[in-house]
């Protein structure tokens, strides 16, 4: 028990470390949750430790990871020791191959025969025997001369799954290709691909940190939290991730900013209507009646960098500003490069795919070279659309300031700064190299009201909380 | 306060759910018997149709418990969550009693039981058999109410400055749920156990439209199944849940359909997906043809 008891408190250090808040309240709760469960059946450990120490749905990704590399399924190559495997009738188990352990060409056929079947009507628990199987027998490699190490992309060339792909149609369609069968069938077979190749890499993980200790292995195994996956270098699978926060997080903002005004003092004292109420009760003004507030609705005006330097942070700002334009009486964005256009009435499409698409291709952001210049792109805002800012206006700059050593107009940006309410500049780059290079951030920083590091969508949530007006 | 558990080990509340018409997995199953053994409340988040109501009267249901429902919405406050006093009753007391008696035995009587009205959490408190409390779309409630909680559900008692203490004879279940609309306060995530209900794996979700829709064939039910999973994968403003699987299940019932080929799926599209937009991009990226 003692030996379980430190692995829980180890387990919850790894959790603190990938960035989840675990509190020690909670490692006591999981460690009591452990003495009422069955421990022997892993499913229902892993829901205990869930119930108890992973409180947001964001965090689930690092926490099985960790679980996994923690509360292992087997050790060794031996058959597991914990329930799901004992479970399991030994009929049950992968055709039993030879003893010798082989990875020749006959070897891999086999195996890719296996997981075919397996994808076309196994069980997952079957998919995850299979991964386990072929890490043993794929996975081992030299990353150099006396280094060996497991590797879950060996597995996966080897048995290049996504090559059985038209296989499986085939099976699954009986030669009815095209439409909708065809798109379900291929979904199909996609979320069980993804049950093995996730398999694999966990087991991977886990062969690996028997060799080189849990800890080591845990330090690098997790992602970093969606929250704080760096704009700038967000991959695809990040931005999709990305693209799913959003809506959730428009709302957020939009709920607590009702919040926020509902619980705000009521208005200006009503002094007719409150005279009105006193006759009732003699002319004694027992109750005084307040004019309702005025929502204050702003107006945004948004200027977004969209050269490629930035593209992951102005993708998601759009996503953002699209999202959003509903909280706002009157949202205008302007994208630029080197120079600047409206992109409002790309902006009213319900299709977000659409709208970049269609952003990317018929904009006119382009003047002279393709390269960012934020100085002819205020100048041209200027000209173009001198009447797009008021006294009501929030002007919001999304960029990272990096102007090719050109001019940065800076007279131009001050003017365009006096015209508003307020001027906030977001820079998806960290506050330490601002001033580097060709980086004008310190010199527009400045002149706007302030100019803030947003490198996040956790960075960029605070911001918004403090930037929407009560 | 220790009171025998409702449920004997996980395999029995799988059961006992079941009976009740809930097919719980694992997880589900593990984090309701924690919840009944630590006797900790359980706060239940996921997408809106996804069973966490239901998970609540099927709690209810399978330990023969009575469920108390406190439905959350902007504006409630303690008055409609705690107790409140029955102004209009004690001021017919007072009135009744004419003037021969003394304040402070008026003050007596009209701050004493009969004059309080219970509450869901304070009914539930009170309450001696079993019972399940359910905090319905916590996230609906203004943040105060979440301290309100927090008071009650740490100690099980309220506190009535005419009254006393009411300490719980019994601890009740609580089911807490929200929509994540807005992020619960940590201070109360703290203190629940947690459960978060995605939509279910393929086999489950198909034991569940079986289930409750008895009479669709299993073939139709399994294919049903496949293509609601296709269009969650879809960039969807709303992804159907279950609730909408089984709509669509009573639907293609009703219509006497007996496979689900573009032109059917085309048809009923409505019942599955509520906004324009994903209407469009389901038919462009299913490959729907022509509506």
């Amino acid at each position: 028990m003692a030996n379980l008891l430190d692995r829980t408190v180890a387990f919850s250090g790894a959790l603190r470390a990938a960035g989840l808040p675990v509190s020690t309240a909670e490692t006591v709760d999981a460690s009591r949750a452990l003495v009422a469960v069955d421990l022997l059946d892993r499913e229902s450990l892993r829901a205990a430790m869930a119930a108890t120490m992973c409180k947001r749905p964001a965090y689930r990704r690092a926490f099985d990871t960790l679980f996994d590399l923690y509360f292992p399924v087997a050790y060794g190559d031996g058959v597991g020791t914990t329930g799901d495997d004992q479970a399991q009738s030994p009929q049950a188990q992968p055709a039993p191959s030879p003893a010798a352990v082989g990875d020749g060409d006959e070897d891999v056929n086999a195996m890719r025969d296996q997981l075919r079947d397996l994808l076309l009507d196994g069980s997952d628990e079957d998919l995850r025997r299979l991964a386990r199987e072929a890490v043993r027998r794929l996975g081992r490699g030299e990353t150099q001369p006396g280094q060996r190490s497991w590797f879950a992309y060996r597995v996966l060339r080897r048995l290049s799954p996504e090559t059985l792909l038209s296989w499986l149609l085939t099976r699954m369609l009986d030669d009815e290709r095209g439409g909708l069968a065809e798109q379900v069938a291929r979904q199909t077979i996609a979320e069980r691909l993804r049950v093995f190749q996730e398999a694999v890499e966990s087991e991977a993980r886990r062969r690996l940190a028997e060799e080189r200790g849990v800890d080591k292995v845990a330090q690098t195994a997790v992602k970093p939290l969606t929250e704080q996956v760096d704009f700038l270098r967000a991959s695809r699978g990040d931005l999709a991730e990305l693209r799913r926060q959003v809506y959730p997080l428009a709302r957020r903002l939009a709920t607590r900013l009702t919040a926020r005004r509902r619980l705000g003092r009521a208005g200006r004292l009503d002094f007719r209507r409150t005279v009105r109420a006193s006759l009732a009760t003699g002319g004694v003004p027992m109750q005084t009646v307040h004019r309702p507030h005025k929502p204050h609705k702003p107006e945004l005006v948004v200027l977004c960098d969209i050269s490629g330097s930035v593209a992951g942070f102005s993708h998601f700002t759009l996503m953002l500003t699209h999202a959003l334009r509903e909280q706002f009486s009157k949202v205008r964005a302007f994208a630029f490069i080197d120079t600047c256009d409206e992109i409002t009435g790309y902006l009213r499409g319900d299709d977000l795919g659409d709208v970049m698409a269609r952003i990317a291709s018929e904009a006119d952001v382009v003047w002279f070279d393709g390269h960012s210049d934020y100085g002819h792109t205020f100048e041209a805002f200027a000209q173009r659309y001198p009447d797009a800012l008021t006294p009501k206006t929030s002007l919001l700059v999304l960029g990272d300031g990096r102007n090719n050593y050109r001019s940065p107009a800076l007279a131009t940006l001050k003017r365009l700064v006096g015209q508003v309410r307020h001027a906030y500049w977001l820079n998806p780059e960290p506050r330490s190299y601002w001033g580097s290079a060709d980086s004008a951030a310190p010199d527009f920083a400045r002149v706007v009201d302030e100019m803030v590091e947003c490198r996040n969508v956790e960075q960029l949530s605070e911001f918004i909380t403090r930037l929407l007006p009560v | 306060m220790l009171q025998s558990p409702q449920f004997a080990d996980v395999t029995d509340v799988v059961a006992r759910l079941g009976k009740a018409g809930y097919l719980a997995d694992d997880g589900i199953a593990t984090t309701v018997f924690l919840a009944d053994r630590l006797g900790k409340p359980l706060l239940v988040e996921g997408p809106a149709g996804t069973g966490k109501t239901e998970l609540a009267k099927a709690m209810a249901a399978a330990t023969g418990a009575e469920l108390i429902r406190l439905q959350c919405y902007e504006g409630l406050d303690e008055a409609r969550a705690l107790y409140e006093w029955n102004y209009k009753k004690q001021l017919l007391r007072i009135q009744a009693s004419g003037g021969d008696k003394s304040w402070s035995l008026t003050h007596d009587d009209i701050f004493s039981e009969e004059f309080l009205l219970a509450r869901p959490l304070l009914a539930a408190i009170r309450r001696t058999g079993p019972t399940v409390l359910l905090v319905d779309e916590t996230d609906k409630a203004d943040v105060e109410v979440e301290g309100l909680l927090l008071e009650v559900l740490s100690d099980f008692q309220v506190t009535i400055p005419e009254l006393g203490t009411v300490r719980a004879q019994r601890r009740p279940l609580v089911v807490l749920t929200s929509n994540a609309t807005r992020e619960l306060s940590e201070a109360l995530k703290r203190r629940c156990l947690y459960l978060y209900l995605n939509y279910p794996d393929a086999a489950r979700e198909k034991a569940i439209v079986l289930a409750r829709v008895p009479e669709l064939p299993e073939q139709m039910a399994e294919s049903l199944v496949r293509t609601v999973r296709a269009l969650r994968a879809l960039d969807l403003k709303k992804p159907p849940s279950i609730a909408e699987s089984i709509d669509w299940a009573h639907t293609v019932l009703a219509l006497g359909l007996d496979t689900l080929d573009e032109a059917a799926v085309r048809g009923t599209l409505g019942v599955v997906l509520k906004h324009v937009s994903d209407q469009a991009r389901a038919v462009t990226q299913l490959k729907l043809g022509p509506g």
